[in-house]
């Protein structure tokens, strides 16, 4: 429920300066996400918002309010930990009520809303169990209870995801954007270094990058107009290719981009080479085309493979998808 | 093989009947001779051969020998409360906020236990008349609480350091204070290291014996170890060993029982803890 205004935002360890200056706004009921290499400052970021960490300049406002100086209980927020931080020897229900105890909520309110979450989550049959009894999905989802039970203006969600496995994430990925569509009046800001988690969720994403905020828009965006050789590689899979030398030169740039998709095999290309390796996926399959490039050539193709390795192959960018850099980094358009 | 494997099996508890027989004799005989009287006391008996309850009716009817148990529990019990809720307190700081000079307050209250009881002995009695409460069960309880506190402290320290930091963030986002973290967060999880360092400090508290000989002139306020020190025989030239081998079993047992329970509490506590988050 609450908008959100970074205003050069920075935070320093004594001489260490790990935020660098950011400004940016998260609208009301958005679901942002802060993506980027580990040590970018991502997780920082939320700890700034959520209030465990003081900035150290600039101002940060919820709602035009200013809160820079706020604890983060009186901030209206919730946050859901990497580690589930659940408290060990509660049960789920008491692990779910603690903060609205502290807060002097009455028996029956309290009782309500943790049944209600429960029940949103499913989770109401565990509600007398110890955490230690319960699975890391069911840990997972009571640690998103607590969140929920507060009914915050912002939810906050560092790396929620990371300690599951890979069937188990992709289903409580779907759960949280869920979540979110039932909950569409509750910020949220989601961290995670996963780029597929970024663009399946995301209503916007912010792409940082060592303290910097390098480029925020919808996954559509960053996709199709990255803002810079960084975004360009750090957003989609497989990686965007990257050519530079006498293949970008062709192009007048430095450093030449282009999408795995938007590479054709076609009879007389520009560009050919030995197939070195193949990756079949069964609904599309992936040829790594070795051209005489910096890295072999990622090129996908739907279907299954056809082509085996060691063929020559040639191949032909489409000249509308390329992604043309200048020394800096930045597009040149 | 088998030969060479059940060799070294008779020699694994030959050695483990060894050290027990090594550490747990001098109690035995304590009791053995507790149960004899007259001249029985003075024949070297490894096997009870009368059996008499005599020595301790002489203790325990003797004048103010309960009187000095129910000090040593007082002193021993108040000596616990005030260490453990001053170690958890100073460990919460220690452990987790971070100031200017932590590093060397720890090393600080390192260093206070290493000097003698006898050195400080002087200074401490000094203290005690200046506070007043020579005579007392509190000169007592200070000074245990004194040379219990550095210990209890590095050792709460390094659990708390243990605990996951995401607990207690989870804590201060549900609106805790620092005291709501530590008691109702901190605590529970603590409970092995609180039951092992309270143990600790009662046993240290209940077997002293030089600051509770020095801060006490009469026998109602004496601790049990200095009762057990200054029972007399009938002569100046008796030592009466019946009576005080009956009164050294008499505030064994309770230590023996105290530490039975709790060492069970212990095993359980721990590995309950084994849970993460």
């Amino acid at each position: 429920m609450a908008k959100i205004e970074l205003k050069n935002v920075t935070k320093s360890y004594g001489a260490v300066q790990v935020i660098k200056g950011i400004d940016l706004t998260i609208e009301k009921g958005e679901f942002m996400v802060f993506v980027g290499p580990s040590g970018c400052g991502k997780s920082t970021l939320l700890r700034l918002i959520s209030g465990l960490e003081e900035i150290t300049t600039g101002d940060m406002l919820f709602d035009g309010e200013r809160v820079n100086n706020l604890i983060p209980s009186k901030r209206g927020i919730a946050m859901v930990f990497q580690s589930y931080a659940l408290y060990p020897h509660m049960k789920v229900y008491d692990n779910m009520a603690f903060g609205m105890k502290l807060d002097r909520t009455s028996d029956a309110e309290i009782r309500k809303r943790v049944e209600n979450a429960a029940k949103l989550l499913q989770i109401d049959h565990l509600l007398d169990r110890l955490p230690k009894q319960l699975s890391g999905g069911q840990r997972q989802r009571v640690a998103i209870g607590r969140a929920i039970v507060r009914d915050p203006r912002v939810f906050l969600f560092d790396e929620p995801l990371s300690n599951l496995d890979a069937a188990l994430r992709v289903q409580t990925r779907l759960e949280i954007a869920k979540l979110h569509h039932s909950m569409s009046n509750v910020t949220m800001i989601y961290v995670t270094h996963d780029q597929v988690e970024a663009m399946t969720l995301a209503d916007r994403i912010a792409v940082l990058r060592d303290g910097r905020l390098e480029q925020a828009g919808t996954p559509a965006e960053l996709y199709e107009n990255p803002n810079s050789l960084f975004v360009a590689g750090f957003i989609g899979s497989p990686k965007m290719n990257f050519l530079t030398g006498k293949f970008a030169e062709a192009e007048g740039c430095t450093t030449l981009g282009v999408r795995s998709e938007h590479i054709d095999v076609v009879p007389n290309g520009p560009w050919s080479g030995e197939v070195l390796h193949v990756e079949d996926l069964g609904s599309d399959h992936f040829l790594f085309v070795e051209i005489g490039s910096d890295e072999p050539i990622i090129v996908r193709r739907p279907g299954k493979a056809d082509i085996a390795v060691g063929a020559k192959v040639s191949i032909a960018p489409r000249a509308d998808h390329l992604y043309r850099f200048d020394a800096d980094g930045r597009p040149v358009r | 093989m088998t030969a060479q494997k059940l060799l070294s099996t008779i020699a694994f508890y030959a050695l483990v009947v060894v050290i027990v027989v090594f550490s747990v004799f001098p109690f035995y005989y304590a009791i053995v001779t507790s149960f004899a009287t007259g001249t029985e006391l003075f024949k070297v008996n490894y096997w009870p051969k009368a059996f008499s309850w005599a020595n301790y009716e002489t203790v325990l009817g003797g004048r103010n020998f309960v009187r000095s148990i129910w000090n040593s529990v007082f002193i021993a019990t108040t000596t616990v409360v005030f260490a453990l809720f001053l170690a958890v307190t100073a460990s919460y700081a220690l452990a987790r906020v971070r100031f200017r000079g932590r590093g060397l307050l720890l090393m600080m209250i390192l260093a206070v236990s290493m000097f003698p009881q006898i050195a400080v002995l002087a200074g401490l009695f000094e203290l005690v008349r200046f506070l007043g409460i020579f005579n007392t069960p509190w000169a007592m309880i200070l000074s245990y609480v004194i040379f219990t506190l550095p210990f209890t402290v590095w050792v709460l320290t390094t659990f708390m350091r243990d605990l996951p930091v995401e607990i207690e963030e989870a804590a201060i986002v549900d609106g805790a204070t620092p005291w709501v973290i530590i008691t109702k967060v901190f605590l529970p999880l603590l409970w092995p290291a609180l039951v092992t360092t309270g143990l600790l400090a009662f046993i240290g508290a209940w077997n002293e014996f030089l600051f509770a000989l020095t801060f006490t002139s009469s026998e109602t306020t004496r601790t049990v170890p200095v009762a057990i020190g200054l029972l007399s025989g009938a002569s100046q030239q008796e030592i009466p060993w019946g009576p005080i081998m009956a009164a050294s079993v008499i505030v064994t047992v309770p230590l023996i029982i105290l530490v039975l329970i709790f060492q069970r509490k212990i095993v359980a506590g721990l590995t309950a803890g084994g849970v993460k988050g």
